[in-house]
C-alpha cells in the first residue's frame, strides 16, 4: 500500500486548536460541558482538547474515557474484538453536554456504541461529537459536530492516525492501493 | 492479547499470561458493576446455559448476575445428582442444549472431568463452575483477583490454604493459579485430608496450623464439606475445629496485615470464629463482589473467542 | 485332509524348539515334522501353507477374557469374542464368570460351552465363580462346574473379602485340582477409587486406588495358598510391591503364578489425562516405577503369563463421566504385537515371550494345549513378526472398541490361526 500524509504534526495541532475554539464558541455557557474520549486515540485527543479549554477558560472541565468494546455489535457479527480496556467517567452525566472525541469517523458504529454507553451513565442534555478526521462511508445516520479534516475515501483505503502519546509522533496518513 | 480459548475448564491449562489477561478484563468489568446502571449489551442475543448438576446457590447466582449484566439470554438447567447416573447421558444433554441454541454452557457437576465430556460432545463453549474434586476456576480467579486487589501483587506472597485439601476443587485450582503467578503455597490440615501427592516445588505441607501460620500473607480457609464426606477423614467437627479452626488467638501468628479469605458459605465456629470472619482483614464479602466481575470476564472472553473464531 | 506348514520359523517353548522346520497336520492332530517335503507336496489332497519368513507357534492362550455372554451381548458375544481371539492369534481363551447370570453353577457353564461349540471359533475354557453370585458369602457349586468343564475358579472383579471363606475355597478345590485365580484387591482400600492413586489422580481430582490395595490382598492370598497348598494364580499384577511379594513367595516355593497385561507393562496413569475413559481399568494403570517393576518381573520369570483382561464395553458406556465409566479395555487383537515390543526392546527372547503366551498359561489351567508336540491337537498360530501397521479399533472383530492403543504403530501381524487343524482366521 502507498502512503500519503494528510496531516502533519503542525496541521494536527492547528486542527485540534480549531476544534477547541469551535466547541467554546458553540457552548457560551460552558459550565455544563464535559469531554469524553473514546479509547484509545480518542482519549489522547480528548485530553489535549480538555487541557486547551482549561488553559483558555482557566477552569477544570470534567473529562472521562470510554471503552466501547462492551457496546459493540461485533460480538454477534463475528468481527475480531479488541482487548477490553477500562472506562472511567468520574462525573455525573445528568444534564451535561457531553462531547465525545474520537480520531476517525467512519461507519458510525463506534459512535453509536459510545452513545449507548454514555446513556447508561445517565441522561445528558445533549451529546456532541468531535473527530479529527471524517472519512465518510457511514453505515448509520450519524454526523460529527466538530471535524478537523473531511476527506472522501473508499473502503479499501485506510486512515492511520499517529499520536505522540502512543505512537511517538503526530501525523495522519492515508494508505491506498495503486490506481485509486 | 487475544484470548485463545474456546473453553475455560481448568486453571491447570491456563498460562500465567492468560490468567492475568482474565484478571485485567475483570478489572474493566468491575468498573461496569460499580455503575448505577450495571448492565451492558455485550452478550445480547447470546444464549448462556447454567447447567447445574449439584446444588449451588452462590456460584450459580454469581454466574447468573454476571450473565444478566452482560445482557445474555439465560437458560437454567438444574438436575439432581441421581439423574446424572440414571437419566439422560451428559453427551445427550449437551447435544440437546446445543440444539436449543446454547453458545456458552456453564457447568457444575459432582464428577471430576465432566466438563471435558461436555466439551467433546458440543460446539458450545464450556465454562467450568466446579467439577467434582477437580477444579473450580472461577473461584480461584476471583481469589487471585481479590489478592491482587488487596496486596497489589501475587508474586512471592505466602499463601496458606487450610482444611480439606484432598476433596477441594477450590484448593486444586488455587494451588495451580498461585504457583503460576509466582506465589508460595502452604497447605495445612489433618493428614488424612492433605496427601503428600500435593508436594511439588513451591508447595509445603503442614499438619500443624500454628506452625503453618508463620509469615503468612494470605489465608484461604476451605469449607468443611459435610456433603463430601469429610467426616470419614476426621473424628468430629469439634476436634477439627480445635486443631484447624482460625481464631483471634492463632491469627496473631500470621503477618499483621494478613488477608483472610473463604469461598463461602462459612460454617461459623468451625473453620473460623465469628471474630475472625468479621475481622477488618477478612475480605470474604469483597470476594463475592469480585466474583461477579471475574465471571463476566470469563463469559466475555469465551464469547469473544467465539466471535473471532467461528 | 492334511495340511503342511512349510519353511516357517517354529518356536515351541514346550519342547525348546526354535528353528526353521515343517509341520504336517493330519486331521485335527499334529502328525510330524517332515524334513524332505518334495514327495509330500505332490499329493493332491495336501493343503500347503508357506510360512517362509513367518513365525509358527503353538496357538496362543489367554487365561483372562470377558466374553460377556450370557447377559451382556451388547458388549460382546461368544461369537464375536472368539472371532476377536482368532484375529489376535489366540486359539484358547478362558472366560471369567461375571456374566448375567454369573457362571456359578453347571447350567451356566453348560450354556457357555454349548454356545462355544456351536458359534465359537476358538476353544473356550470357562472359569467358574468361587462364591454364589460372586457375593463372597457362600461357596458356589465348584464340583458341579468342574464336571461341566470349568478349568479354574475366580471371583475376578469381586474379590472375596472374607479371608476364612477364601481359605475354605482353596481347601475345597483340592478334590478337583482346580487353580484359584484371584483379582487381588482390598475393596475397602480402593474405596470407590477410579484410577491409580498418585500425583495424576491428585491433579485430576479423581479418587485413587493405592498400590497397597492390590498388594495386601496378594500377600493374604499367598499366605492362604501356603496354608492350604492350593495353586494360586494372580491376575493382572500392576504394582512394584506386588511383583516383590510374588517373587519372594516363589523363592519360598509357594505354588503361585502370576500374569501381567500389555497395558500394565506399556502404559502409565498419565494416560488418564483429559479423563480418557479408555485408560480406565482395574487394576488401574500405575506409574513408570511400577511399569519398570512389571517388566523386570516378566524378565526374571516372576510373572509367568501375559493375559489381556479383554473387557469389551459399548462406546456409549465408555463415553460418560470418568467416575461412572466401566472399568476395562479390549485386548485380544492387540496383545501379540504389543507383547512383541518386549522382544524388540530385548527384555524377553521371542521364545520366552511365546512361553508366557502358550505353555505357561496352559499349565496353570491344567490344559494339554500350548504345545506343538506330535499327536497333540493342532492349535497353531502363524504370524509375521516384521509387518508394521497402525492399530485401528474400527477393524476389530470384537464389539468393544475401547482401547487406549488406537493409532499405535506396532509390529507383528497374525497371518493364520489354526484350531484343531482348521484355519479359522487368515489375513
Amino acid at each position: 500500500m502507498k502512503e500519503k500524509t494528510l496531516l502533519s504534526s503542525k496541521d494536527l495541532e492547528r486542527k485540534t486548536t480549531r476544534i477547541v475554539h469551535e466547541i467554546l464558541e458553540d457552548n457560551n455557557d460552558n459550565n455544563d460541558i464535559a469531554i469524553v474520549g473514546i479509547k484509545t486515540r480518542g482519549e489522547y485527543l480528548g485530553r489535549r482538547i480538555v487541557e486547551e479549554i482549561n488553559t483558555i477558560e482557566k477552569k477544570e472541565i470534567p473529562f472521562g474515557t470510554l471503552d466501547i468494546t462492551l457496546y459493540r455489535d461485533d460480538l454477534r457479527n463475528n468481527l475480531a474484538l479488541p482487548e477490553l480496556k477500562e472506562t472511567n467517567i468520574p462525573f455525573n452525566v445528568e444534564n451535561k453536554t457531553i462531547i465525545l472525541v474520537d480520531d476517525v469517523l467512519f461507519t458510525g458504529r463506534t459512535i453509536r456504541a459510545a452513545i449507548d454507553a454514555v446513556m447508561d451513565f445517565g441522561r445528558p442534555a445533549n451529546i456532541k461529537l468531535a473527530v479529527l478526521v471524517d472519512r465518510g462511508l457511514r453505515e448509520l445516520p450519524i454526523q460529527a459536530d466538530y471535524i478537523g479534516l473531511s476527506i472522501e475515501t473508499v473502503s479499501s483505503q485506510k486512515i492511520k492516525v499517529f499520536l505522540k502519546e502512543k505512537d511517538k509522533k503526530d501525523k495522519v496518513v492515508l494508505l491506498y492501493n495503486n490506481g485509486i | 492479547m487475544e484470548f485463545k480459548r474456546k473453553n475455560i475448564i481448568s486453571i491447570a491449562e491456563l498460562s500465567a499470561d492468560e490468567i492475568l489477561h482474565i484478571l485485567d478484563t475483570a478489572s474493566s468489568m468491575k468498573e461496569v458493576t460499580s455503575r448505577n446502571m450495571k448492565k451492558v449489551p455485550t452478550l445480547k442475543g447470546i444464549t448462556v446455559v447454567n447447567l447445574f448438576f449439584e446444588p449451588s446457590t452462590r456460584t450459580r447466582s454469581s454466574f447468573e448476575i454476571a450473565e444478566k449484566r452482560l445482557s445474555a439470554d439465560i437458560l437454567n438447567f438444574t438436575s439432581s445428582q441421581s439423574s446424572v447416573v440414571k437419566g439422560e447421558s451428559l453427551s445427550d444433554t449437551a447435544k440437546n442444549l446445543e440444539s436449543m441454541g446454547a453458545s456458552i454452557i456453564v457447568i457444575r457437576h459432582p464428577m471430576s472431568g465432566a466438563p471435558w465430556v461436555l466439551a467433546r460432545e458440543t460446539s458450545a463453549s464450556i465454562i467450568n463452575a466446579g467439577d467434582g474434586r477437580h477444579e473450580h476456576p472461577s473461584q480461584s480467579l476471583l481469589d487471585l483477583f481479590t489478592i491482587r486487589q488487596v496486596k497489589g501483587k501475587i508474586e512471592n506472597l505466602n499463601v496458606l490454604i487450610v482444611g480439606d485439601i484432598l476433596n477441594s476443587r477450590v484448593a486444586r485450582s488455587n494451588i495451580n493459579g498461585l504457583l503460576k503467578l509466582g506465589a508460595k503455597v502452604k497447605l495445612v490440615g489433618p493428614g488424612s485430608l492433605v496427601p503428600d501427592y500435593f508436594e511439588q516445588p513451591g508447595v509445603k505441607i503442614f499438619y500443624n496450623l500454628e506452625k503453618a501460620l508463620e509469615d503468612v500473607d494470605v489465608i484461604i480457609m476451605l469449607r468443611v464439606q459435610k456433603e463430601r464426606k469429610s467426616l470419614e477423614y476426621f473424628p468430629s467437627i469439634r476436634e477439627y475445629s480445635r486443631f484447624y479452626g482460625l481464631t483471634g488467638e492463632n491469627l496473631k501468628i500470621a503477618k499483621n496485615d494478613v488477608t483472610i479469605m473463604h469461598p463461602g458459605p462459612i460454617n461459623r465456629g468451625v473453620e473460623m470464629t465469628s471474630e475472625v470472619a468479621d475481622d477488618s482483614r477478612s475480605v470474604i464479602l469483597e470476594q463475592v463482589t469480585n466474583g461477579i466481575a471475574v465471571r463476566m470476564a470469563m463469559l466475555y472472553l469465551t464469547a469473544s473467542w467465539r466471535s473471532n473464531n467461528l | 485332509m492334511k495340511t503342511l506348514i512349510k519353511n516357517g520359523k517354529v518356536i515351541d517353548p514346550s519342547q525348546k524348539i526354535e528353528k526353521k522346520m515343517n509341520i504336517l497336520i493330519d486331521g485335527k492332530l499334529i502328525k510330524e515334522y517332515p524334513g524332505n517335503i518334495k514327495e509330500l507336496e505332490k499329493r493332491k489332497d495336501l493343503k500347503v501353507i508357506d510360512a517362509n519368513k513367518l513365525v509358527v507357534v503353538p496357538g496362543l492362550i489367554d487365561i483372562h477374557v470377558h466374553l460377556r455372554e450370557p447377559g451382556f451381548e451388547h458388549k460382546e458375544t461368544i461369537r464375536t469374542g472368539t472371532l476377536s481371539a482368532a484375529a489376535g492369534g489366540f486359539t484358547s481363551i478362558a472366560c471369567m464368570p461375571n456374566t448375567d447370570p454369573i457362571n456359578d453353577n453347571a447350567s451356566v457353564t453348560d450354556y457357555i460351552l454349548l454356545k462355544a461349540r456351536t458359534e465359537g471359533i476358538v476353544n473356550v475354557l470357562p472359569i467358574g465363580a468361587i462364591t454364589k453370585s460372586e457375593e463372597g458369602n457362600q461357596l458356589a457349586e465348584i464340583g458341579e462346574m468342574y464336571k461341566a468343564g470349568c478349568v479354574a475358579i475366580s471371583d475376578d472383579g469381586m474379590p472375596v473379602t472374607n479371608s476364612n471363606l477364601m481359605r475354605r475355597a482353596m481347601e475345597y478345590v483340592k478334590a478337583f485340582n482346580l487353580p484359584v485365580i484371584v483379582h487381588a484387591e482390598d475393596t475397602y482400600l480402593s474405596d470407590d477409587g477410579v484410577m491409580n492413586e498418585g500425583k495424576t489422580s491428585t491433579m485430576l481430582g479423581l479418587k485413587g486406588i493405592p498400590n497397597a490395595s492390590e498388594e495386601v490382598m496378594i500377600a493374604r492370598d499367598i499366605f492362604l495358598s501356603e496354608l492350604t497348598g492350593t495353586d494360586l494364580h494372580i491376575c493382572h499384577v500392576s504394582t512394584e510391591g506386588s511383583v516383590r511379594v510374588i517373587r519372594e513367595a516363589k523363592k519360598r516355593g509357594v505354588k503361585v503364578t502370576a500374569e501381567a497385561t500389555p497395558h500394565h507393562f506399556l502404559l502409565t496413569d498419565e494416560e488418564v489425562y483429559n479423563y480418557n475413559t479408555n485408560a480406565k481399568m482395574n487394576p488401574p494403570l500405575r506409574t513408570s516405577k511400577d511399569v519398570k517393576a512389571i517388566i523386570k518381573g516378566l524378565k526374571d520369570g516372576t510373572l509367568d503369563v501375559i493375559a489381556t483382561d479383554h473387557a469389551p464395553h459399548s462406546e456409549d458406556e465408555k463415553n460418560v463421566e470418568f467416575d461412572i465409566a466401566p472399568f476395562g479395555i479390549v485386548g485380544l487383537e492387540t496383545a501379540l504385537p504389543l507383547s512383541l515390543k518386549l522382544v524388540e526392546d530385548k527384555i524377553l527372547t521371542i521364545s520366552q515371550l511365546i512361553e508366557k503366551l502358550t505353555i505357561n498359561p496352559a499349565n496353570i489351567v491344567n490344559s494339554d494345549k500350548g504345545t506343538l508336540k506330535k499327536n497333540k491337537v493342532a492349535d497353531i498360530t502363524i504370524f509375521d513378526p516384521k509387518e508394521e501397521y497402525l492399530i485401528d479399533k474400527n477393524n476389530f472383530y470384537s464389539k468393544g472398541k475401547n482401547t487406549p492403543f488406537q493409532d499405535w504403530k506396532v509390529r507383528g501381524k497374525v497371518k493364520y490361526t489354526i484350531v484343531s487343524g482348521k484355519i479359522v482366521y487368515k489375513n
